[in-house]
């Protein structure tokens, strides 16, 4: 697979305090990954190096063969990376409808025309289609403050993939979703993002999630990579148990085993 | 794309026609500020347009003076009287004047944008206080305005003037309601929601803010020729603060729902303030300030949320008046 995002040495210092030491990642296209790592491990750091909300201290991030680095946080959407944020970033007051097809509007903006409708009929059944895919046309005309946390999160991944980004982040997805809804949150969620191709980077503090829609897993902690490979391999790493994830997922994955080999 | 014209666009026509009419039907002083209201609508309305962008400009009496004294300089020092040079004059000098200080605005918002805009104005405000040549706090006369050469007098030349006026500011509403629904206006709205959300779905919100406080001045010194032709006169107070808040005012008492807000909110504050001056010479603006406390009370969203609130009503009643089972 052609790698697509590739970070050397990336390392982002808030005063004396690293947050990212260190960190390489190469993402290939269509990739999906997921990200753990217990709070302030660095990871949403990482995302906010690559989108360009932060400019790193020192390191490369290089997406495409162009160096990206402290670029505008625009230009690398236009580049084709895009993100969904962990606290839903929406236009609250306007309804889930009008919020895509501000993301639409701009996505379809190649320049600044004053006096032409933005809107068409075309757009809006384009906005209806990518709800569709979410599974919340239902709410098309609600607005957002009304909605549910998890209709929330969707809505901001929606917008997030409206400009069919080639590298999608999403950070912490579930995070807000209540314990029942997580895996149909999740399979909701890839299954829209699967007709795109996007390789997709998930920040999520669940493992089991993790286990089941991640081919590929990083683990972070302090700033600095813990574990990059399979995601089965990944957590089953001594240290990635110690510092990330603890005994207890591990001692709840391996009494399931234990129940299968039983039966 | 559509050119179709849209509820609010053909309303503005119909209301073309009305309003020439006016001035053959109404008494002079009626038609006066009807003629005065579209010149300082223009400015409300340039107001509003930012308004949707969350940004409340306390500066906007900055372009309406910058149209009225680039018209008046034009005609006091070099003898053109013609309306449309005037007209473009104005338009040419807040275009230039806007453009250089969007660079520093677009970069604020809220109370800092406020305050920006307001202490801009102000420093016009001076400088054109301290200037003799353009008679200081004074201000100086503008000629009649002549029209391709044709030269009209008397009553001819104020409904010439007024009939222009119209066709100008109805022009003016339409060109902005379609700007609102442009990408940029629609950016807009997104820019007062969530502005770092724009950034991240790929555009510029300095550069939109950019643009509309250009297309606000614009509009605002359009309606600063318009405002000062008719009266005859420019001075320093078109750009003082009173006059910024007196455009705020409008905006806020009409709402920012409808681009025809504004061009009705300002003629009724001109007709509260002729009964408020008449009804208490000495305190009218406890009276002004008392309508607006009330209309933010009770009509947080304007006057025009009357409007808003009758439409919706009626559409509940005619949902709710379908026979059941359909």
């Amino acid at each position: 697979m052609t790698t697509i995002l590739e970070t050397k040495n990336l390392e982002m210092k808030f005063g004396a305090v690293y947050a990212a030491k260190n960190v390489n990642i190469s993402i290939s296209a269509g990739e999906v990954m997921g990200v753990i790592g217990s709070n302030g491990a660095g990871k949403t750091t990482f995302v906010n190096m690559v989108t360009g909300h932060l400019t790193p201290s020192s390191g490369e991030i290089i997406y495409r063969g162009q160096d990206i680095t402290g670029g505008e946080t625009r230009d690398i959407t236009r580049l084709g990376i895009c993100r969904s944020f962990q606290i839903p970033q929406l236009f609250p007051e306007l309804p889930v409808i009008e919020n895509i097809l501000i993301a639409l509007t701009i996505a379809k903006q190649e320049n600044a025309v004053l006096f032409r409708a933005a809107i068409d009929q075309s757009l809006e059944a384009e906005a209806h289609q990518i709800l569709a895919r979410f599974s919340i046309d239902q709410y098309a005309h609600q607005e957002i403050q009304t909605l549910p946390q998890g209709v929330r999160k969707l809505v901001d991944i929606a917008m997030a993939t409206v400009a069919e980004p080639e590298l999608l982040f999403l950070d912490e997805p579930t995070s807000g979703v209540s314990a029942d809804e997580k895996m149909d949150f999740m399979r909701t969620l890839i299954e829209a993002l699967k007709s795109t191709k996007t390789a997709v980077l998930f920040i999520e503090h669940d493992m089991e999630i993790v286990e089941e829609f991640s081919p590929r897993c990083v683990a972070f902690y302090e700033g600095t990579i813990l574990a990059d490979g399979p995601t089965a391999d990944v957590l089953a790493d001594e240290k990635v148990r110690e510092f990330v994830i603890g005994s207890e997922f591990h001692r709840k994955t391996s009494d399931q085993d234990n129940k299968k080999v039983s039966n | 794309m559509t050119n179709k014209l849209d509820r609010t666009e053909i309303g503005l026509l119909i209301a073309l026609p009305i309003l020439i009419c006016v001035a053959f039907v109404l008494p002079k002083w009626i038609v006066n500020y009807v003629h005065v209201s579209m010149g300082t609508g223009l400015v409300a309305l340039g107001v509003m347009i930012q308004m949707r962008a969350g940004l409340v400009s306390f500066g906007q009496g900055l372009y309406f003076c910058i149209g009225g004294y680039a018209a008046g300089m034009m005609a006091k020092f070099f003898g053109v009287t013609d309306f449309i040079i005037l007209l473009l004059v104005g338009v040419i000098a807040a275009l230039l004047i806007s453009t250089i200080l969007g660079f520093l605005l677009r970069r604020y918002r809220e109370i800092f944008f406020a305050m920006l805009s307001l202490a801009v104005s102000m420093i016009l405000f001076g400088l054109l206080s301290s200037i003799e040549d353009l008679g200081s706090t004074d201000g100086f006369n503008l000629p009649t305005p002549s029209y391709l050469g044709w030269s009209p007098e008397g009553e001819t030349a104020r409904l010439t003037l007024y009939t222009l006026t119209c066709f100008i500011a109805i022009g003016c509403a339409i060109a902005l309601n379609r700007f609102l629904k442009s990408p940029i206006g629609y950016i807009n709205e997104a820019i007062r929601e969530n502005e770092l959300r724009v950034e991240y779905l790929g555009t510029s919100a300095h550069k939109a803010v950019h643009i509309t406080y250009v297309v606000a001045a614009t509009v605002s010194a359009i309606g600063g020729v318009l405002w000062a032709l008719p009266l005859g006169h420019v001075d320093p107070e078109m750009t003082n603060w009173t006059t910024s808040g007196q455009f705020v005012f409008i905006s806020i008492l009409s709402g920012i729902g409808n681009i025809a807000a504004p061009m009705i909110g300002t003629f009724i504050l001109e007709i509260v303030r002729v009964y408020a001056v008449e009804i208490s010479p000495n305190t009218w603006q406890m009276i002004l300030g008392t309508v607006m406390l009330l209309t933010i009370i009770f009509l947080p969203r304007g006057l025009w949320s009357l409007v808003t609130r009758a439409k919706n009503s009626t559409k509940s009643t005619q949902v709710s008046a379908q026979p059941a089972g359909e």
